[in-house]
């Protein structure tokens, strides 16, 4: 079956090349450019509670001589790095050594920069007895109220609830061959086209490219790269994340501390798109037959008020369909 | 190519009369099995129940009243699979007559007034795209606004794909009203039912103040294929059901559905909803016991405080560059 509606092959091409610019393996990571866009840098470890994950890297910094938090997921470069670094892969450890850093940012009143670098949180069993959903949302609901300006640049990839995690702010800022996706393309192919070949497919159809996501108003505005590519010049591209930076803390600065969770909060809540129609209160569910109907207004006995379940039965037979 | 097994429809018998519990794969009598609430009377096995029949579970009768019921999902990707999505979204309506996979609205469970959103797994697997983020987010709002307790019971197998990363987004979205119940004072409590993973275990569904669980309910962030997969570890025995999640910490209470509603109703008896601010003030209200021993403290040693800030604090920025104080600096001397 051919159908119209799948991605134009130029699409699917153009968003793939897009995707392996992210993931490639000498694309600068964040430790590579803390030193490039902050002084004064200094590495903090551990979430007290259980160990240091080195997926999340971060600590405080100069930012233009101007003190500020930052957190960034860590990748590795080769095999030997990525296996130390979890391939940038977080376990519960790390969202909660995040946690720590934000916390103390807030005590001290600095800004907090964060960099997405990751294909997604650790989904081991040893994450998931520590409390891997618990950690990621935690770390949301933190971002969500945290009384300092936030900004978030995504670098490489923003990898689903391991990158939201360390990515809710009051401005969203990507380098141009970053990519941002609810679940990985191999992932979304594997479920929804049943096999991982479809990957470059379910990568033009989820829309995930920098371009994409400014139009679907996740993302506030685009870093240009150098070049071919960030991999070809880590100074430049630091240069050009630091000028978008320092503009977006203006920006945000200008808003006051007061306004500054109005707008978050604003800003997450115009994030989505639905329809709506003006139902009125439905209070209680119709009757679904006639003799039930006039039963009903008779008082005949043996008639009930009906009930919610006759109006959305369950049925035996379930489908069952996944999500991410 | 999908395989189709010759044993797996059975559906030639009278099928509506029996169903076959997977657990213990005894034949149930429908009827017997709706008495019971949808558990299997043999093992305890917890069928999974429609938004209908949740509600007719857990609240009084006649006291539920749907709102915003005519938020719908739109396709804002273009996104085509196998199926396009707006197909897709079509055929969940069709099924369980429902308009998303979710709904919310206020009702009463043992005559308190909460504000309760319930999913349902049967449309598009209970995925949270932009309506139900919405819906959810409203739901958390109104809890805000009236002062009145907050519950989702969650049926989910995460974040919708089709709908890329603003279903993604839905996950901040109904997670950033929750600080303010917290600032307000409303409790929140969620129920957890099978399956919830993904996405919503990753946001709302767990951060509840108390959070229930149903019994053997498959509750993870990822599926228990991917983490054997990532690992090739032997997965330990029961991972990722509800008791598991008791066990490691992260669940309250596993409550059998028929205790369900007496569990919830007796949480909100315990754990009312704070009394707004003015009323902390009020001595004479339900200030009793060290809490209000403390308000009054906390209010003399605000004002002292503020008082001081008043007499010592120099202008911020001390080069005389900061507008807002300079009128304090030409009255001083």
């Amino acid at each position: 079956m051919t159908d119209l509606l799948t991605p134009a092959p130029q699409a699917v091409e153009e968003a793939w090349r897009r995707v392996q610019l992210a993931r490639h393996p000498l694309r600068p990571r964040t430790l590579d450019l803390l030193p490039l866009i902050f002084e004064d840098v200094s590495q903090l470890h551990g979430d007290r509670v259980f160990g240091d994950d080195r997926a999340i890297v971060g600590g405080p910094a100069l930012l233009d001589g101007h003190p500020v938090m930052v957190i960034g997921h860590q990748k590795g470069n080769d095999t030997e790095t990525n296996i130390e670094r979890n391939f940038g892969s977080a376990h519960p450890e790390g969202f909660r050594k995040a946690q720590r850093l934000m916390r103390l940012a807030e005590k001290l009143g600095m800004p907090l920069i964060t960099f997405l670098d990751t294909a997604g949180a650790d989904p081991g069993a040893a994450g998931e007895e520590r409390g891997q959903a618990e950690a990621i949302a935690s770390s949301i609901k933190l971002m969500t109220q945290l009384q300092v300006p936030i900004v978030v640049v995504i670098l490489g990839e923003g990898g689903s609830g391991g990158a939201l995690a360390i990515g809710v702010g009051d401005e969203v800022l990507a380098l141009e061959n970053s990519v941002y996706s609810v679940i990985s393309p191999e992932g979304c192919a594997a479920i929804l086209w049943r096999s991982a070949d479809d990957a470059p497919t379910a990568a033009a159809a989820m829309r995930m490219t920098a371009q994409d996501q400014l139009e679907l108003g996740v993302v506030d505005l685009i870093i240009p790269e150098p070049g071919e590519g960030a991999h070809t010049d880590h100074a430049a591209t630091a240069r050009s994340i630091k000028a978008a930076l320092v503009a977006a803390m203006g920006r945000i600065q200008q808003r006051g501390p007061q306004a500054l969770l109005a707008y978050r909060y604003a800003r997450l809540r115009s994030i989505g798109r639905y329809q709506e129609t003006v139902i009125g209160p439905r209070a209680r569910p119709e009757p679904p037959s006639l003799r039930r109907r006039l039963g009903r207004l008779l008082h005949l006995p043996g008639v009930r008020t009906p009930r919610w379940s006759e109006i959305w039965p369950g049925d035996e037979e379930r489908d069952v369909e996944e999500g991410e | 190519m999908p395989v189709k097994f010759p044993f797996s429809r059975r559906r030639n018998a009278p099928a509506d009369a029996w169903t076959k519990c997977p657990d213990c794969e005894q034949q149930v009598f429908n009827r017997q099995l709706a008495r019971n609430l949808r558990v299997c009377p043999t093992c305890g096995h917890h069928f999974r129940l429609s938004v209908g029949e949740r509600i007719d579970l857990l609240l009084d009768e006649g006291s539920f009243e749907e709102r915003d019921a005519g938020l719908a999902s739109l396709d804002p990707l273009g996104f085509q699979d196998t199926k396009p999505y707006t197909v897709r979204l079509e055929a969940a309506r069709i099924k369980t007559g429902l308009n998303e996979a979710g709904i919310w609205g206020i009702g009463r469970i043992d005559g308190h007034r909460v504000a309760i959103g319930i999913l349902d797994f049967r449309f598009m697997g209970g995925s949270m795209g932009s309506a139900l983020g919405e819906k959810l987010a409203r739901c958390f709002e109104t809890a805000l606004v009236e002062r009145i307790p907050a519950i989702v019971v969650t049926a989910s197998g995460g974040a919708r794909m089709q709908e890329g990363t603003l279903s993604l987004l839905q996950l901040a979205k109904t997670t950033a009203p929750l600080p303010r119940l917290d600032a307000a004072g409303i409790p929140f409590i969620v129920l957890l039912t099978d399956p919830t993973t993904g996405g919503v275990l990753a946001s709302f569904a767990s951060l509840g103040d108390v959070i229930l669980a149903e019994p053997k309910a498959l509750i993870g962030f990822a599926g228990a294929r991917v983490a054997s997969g990532t690992t090739g570890a032997e997965l330990p025995e029961g991972f990722q059901r509800a008791e598991f999640l008791l066990e490691h910490g992260f669940v309250d209470e596993v409550v059998p559905r028929g205790e369900q509603r007496a569990t919830v109703a007796r949480l909100l008896r315990t754990l009312p909803v704070a009394p707004p601010d003015e009323a902390w003030q009020d001595a004479s209200g339900r200030g009793w016991g060290p809490i209000g021993a403390l308000s009054g403290f906390a209010e003399r040693l605000g004002g002292a405080v503020s008082e001081t800030i008043g007499i010592d604090v120099e202008p911020a920025g001390g080069n005389g560059d900061a507008p807002p104080v300079s009128k304090r600096r030409e009255e001083a001397p």
